[in-house]
């Protein structure tokens, strides 16, 4: 009986089935393991887009060492990247480079919007060339709000977000 | 201080020239007896240094120039476009001036003129050292820009003080102004597919306001 | 649709042709250039730590950088527009945005030209207040800079001492104005806020201190036989050169023209200081990036002396009108030698309370042309060193 039912059509539900019994089993555990993975390797890419880099870069210093968390550790190329700090104002020039640096990064990728600019475009939101927020053109995650933000803001936003990520669904992002 | 004109800005130009001119009609009377009574004089007393390089300009140029205000280490030249080559060559060579510090555009709607304003300084003589020479041009202003085409012109300063060239680049973006002789007449700052007139215009509205 | 120029995307996209002359109308980067094949292009930034928030288009051949054609304006934020729609105290906040870790030194030629406007003569104690705040903040924006150029050249302890250090001034301002970075400090008629309760006594200890730790930079960077074999004479830019293109503040005087604004058109009480300011002949990357660093030295001891001569009591402000206009049509150009060099404010009035035309000359903008003649000839490897040894902060350049 169970060779007729495991005719080439009905093959992919029996497996897709037994996907989700496993999943079911070993879902929860494995999905915790893998957001454990991800919280404690949070590279930021390193793009510089206006004036908040200088606080972004106080956050690595002695006094603040953002660093002790395994978190911002401003390094290497944009494809071992899994965030990106948007350190303020995105300009009509800079907007497109900035979805393009995004679209190379491998998923799961994860957004901060740090600085009034990047919430809301801040003290430039009349300005002819500034975005009002990069929520058009990016999912952000989490918002740093501050001009600048203090290093300690930053580093609280950057706990918060990988307060979020525990919570995510692991599987859904991959 | 000099205060041009005490009506604001909606006076157009014919207006302002007159009380301009008058400058250097007062100029020669305080200039004989500056160093008698300091004190007292102070408020009509034009400083001589800046004074003598202005007289140096007007007797070169004669009526080609307009003397737009002399105050302290500040020397106000109004040229019009077609002699402004030729002063900015003599302010190089006669005057020892050698480097551009600033050029920014003023744009004058109600005169139809964007004026160009040169702030030029000496780094190689020392007594020049406190100066700034300003140095004002004014192009022709057109309601409905092309940028590039259109007859909003002015002789490029690039050949006498090099260091204008960015300095050129920016204005051309801003305000439209092509720079004839510029070899190098790109978008500088704006973004690339920039469509809308140039943003430092008075008739450039930004949002909400 | 025209001759010569486009104007917009429309004419220029549609057809993008390798040879035709009219490609090279194109803004940079986008005009496809038919080069040798020996001759790469090589897009670097805005995504790179080795340019910040500009690209820099380098053509090299092998290893040698043949062209370089700096494309700034990233973060061109429209300021002097916006500053036509405020009034002369909300762009107080404004105007110290493009270098908010030299806040008080931009807002200086602003806050001079506004008083120049209104006629206002600043209380003395004012003075010193101001100028001891702007040399803290020059040693602030050295010093980040000079974190960077650490990082720059992979030079991690020179990244970690300074942004170390940095911390103290930081305190101390924050303790004098109330902000980390922003200070908005500076308003016309004064400063803000009077000092705290004792600054002086912490300001002269921290000062001290400060100055005690970066002398010790000599022995694990100035002397460092890496850096020096990386920055000595490359990138030169000789007297002539330094000259003609008009270049100001640490990369003139490291080609031995002896011009600070502060010595040469001394403003509120630099004339009382004892101010030297560091000349070097060589004109390299060396030489231009050792200047700033004794300036700060030279700024700790203006710091001293002002706190000696400062009155110790008495008004740090006087009282503005609400809403200052100034009196009919007026011009005003003030400059101030800020941490990257002379920086100028320009202000059209036309008697309302907005300013007509407000133009910020900024120090990182002029440097800026100096850069594709440094790169010429220089291998691609000293890229980073010669322009960030240029003392440029693209955030200001752009405005
Ligand atoms: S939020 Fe403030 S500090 Fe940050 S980029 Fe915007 S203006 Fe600069």
């Amino acid at each position: 009986m169970l060779k007729d039912l495991l005719t080439p059509e009905t093959a992919n539900v029996f497996v897709g089935k037994l996907g989700d019994m496993l999943e079911k089993a070993i879902g929860k555990p494995l999905g915790y393991a893998i957001n454990w993975g991800r919280i404690w390797s949070l590279w930021p890419v390193h793009i510089e887009t206006a004036c908040c880099s200088v606080e972004f870069g106080a956050a690595s210093s002695p006094r603040y060492d953002v660093e002790r968390f395994g978190i911002i550790e401003a390094f290497g190329s944009l494809r071992q990247c899994d965030l990106i700090v948007v350190q303020g104002t995105i300009t009509r020039k800079m907007a497109p480079r900035l979805r393009l640096v995004y679209d190379q990064m491998p998923e799961p990728k994860y957004v901060i919007a740090m600085g009034a600019c990047a919430i809301t475009g801040g003290l430039y939101f009349d300005s002819y060339n500034v975005l009002p927020g990069i929520d058009g053109i990016l999912p952000v995650d989490v918002y740093v709000p501050g001009c600048p933000p203090r290093p300690e803001t930053l580093i609280q936003g950057c706990l918060l977000l990988q307060e979020k990520i525990k919570r995510m669904k692991a599987r859904t992002i991959v | 201080m000099s205060s041009d004109s005490a009506k604001p800005t909606t006076d157009s130009k014919p207006e302002e020239k007159p009380t301009t001119d008058s400058k250097p009609e007062e100029k020669p009377t305080t200039d004989s007896k500056p160093v008698v009574k300091k004190p007292e004089e102070k408020k009509v007393e034009l400083p001589a240094f800046e004074k003598s390089i202005s007289d140096k300009i007007v007797e070169k140029f004669g009526d080609k120039v307009e003397v737009a205000f002399v105050k302290k280490d500040r020397v106000g030249i109004n040229v019009s476009r077609e002699n402004v080559h030729d002063v900015a060559e003599f302010i190089r060579d006669g005057l020892n001036y050698d480097h551009v510090e600033s050029v920014s555009g003023v744009d004058y709607p109600q005169d139809n003129e964007i004026a160009v304003v040169y702030h030029i300084g000496s780094y190689s003589d020392p007594s020049l050292a406190r100066q700034l020479l300003v140095l004002s041009t004014r192009a022709q202003r057109e309601e409905n820009p092309i940028p590039g085409s259109d007859a909003t012109r002015l002789p490029t300063l690039r050949d006498i003080f090099y260091s204008v060239e960015f300095h050129e680049r920016e204005i051309f973006e801003m305000f439209g102004v092509y720079f004839e002789g510029h070899p190098d007449n790109r978008r500088l700052l704006l973004p690339e597919d920039w469509a809308d007139i140039p943003p430092l215009r008075k008739d450039f509205a930004i949002k909400g306001r | 649709m025209t001759t010569e120029l486009p104007t917009d995307i429309k004419s220029t996209s549609s057809e993008i042709q390798i040879d035709k002359p009219s490609s090279k109308w194109l803004p940079p980067g986008l005009a496809l250039q038919k080069v040798d094949e020996k001759i790469m292009t090589l897009n670097v930034g805005p995504q790179h730590p080795g340019s910040g928030h500009m690209r820099l288009i380098v053509q090299i051949d092998g290893d040698y950088i043949v062209a370089c054609d700096p494309d700034p304006g990233y973060v061109h934020r429209g300021e002097e527009k916006m500053a036509e729609y405020r009034n002369y105290i909300t762009n107080i906040p404004h105007l110290e945005r493009p270098v908010i870790h030299d806040s008080c030194n931009i807002l200086y030629p602003y806050v001079l030209g506004v008083e120049e406007l209104l006629g206002i003569e600043v209380p003395e104690r004012a003075k010193y207040v101001r100028v001891i705040a702007a040399e803290l903040n020059r040693c602030i924006y050295i010093m980040y800079w000079l974190a960077i150029y650490g990082i720059f050249l992979g030079h991690s302890t020179m990244f970690m001492w300074p942004t170390g250090d940095r911390e103290l001034l930081i305190d101390l301002m924050e303790k004098m104005t109330g902000a980390r970075v922003t200070h908005s400090h500076f308003i016309p008629g004064g400063v803000r806020n009077d000092l705290p309760a004792n600054f002086e006594e912490v300001c002269l200890r921290q000062v001290n201190y400060f100055e005690k730790r970066i002398k010790e930079y000599a022995a694990v960077f100035y002397d460092n036989p890496i850096l020096i074999a990386r920055t000595q004479d490359t990138g030169v830019l000789s007297r002539q050169d330094a000259i003609r293109l008009g270049v100001t503040g640490s990369v003139l005087r490291a080609s031995g023209i002896d011009y600070d604004v502060r010595k040469k058109e001394p403003y509120d009480v630099y004339d009382e200081l004892d101010i030297q300011s560091i000349v070097m002949t060589e004109g390299d990357a060396y030489a231009r990036s050792k200047i700033p660093w004794l300036d700060m030295m030279d700024s700790c001891n203006i710091i001293r002396q002002a706190l000696q001569k400062m009155p110790k009591s008495g008004s740090v402000r006087v009282k503005l009108k609400p809403n200052p206009k100034g009196k009919g049509f007026d011009t005003v150009y003030k400059r101030v030698e800020s941490g990257r060099g002379s920086l100028g404010c320009y202000i059209v009035s036309d008697g309302k309370p907005e300013p007509y035309r407000l133009k910020l000359s900024v120090p990182s903008f002029r440097n800026l042309i100096a850069l594709p003649y440094l790169l010429k000839g220089e291998k691609l490897g000293n890229m980073p060193s010669v322009y960030w040894s240029l003392n440029y902060w693209p955030v200001e350049a752009d405005r």
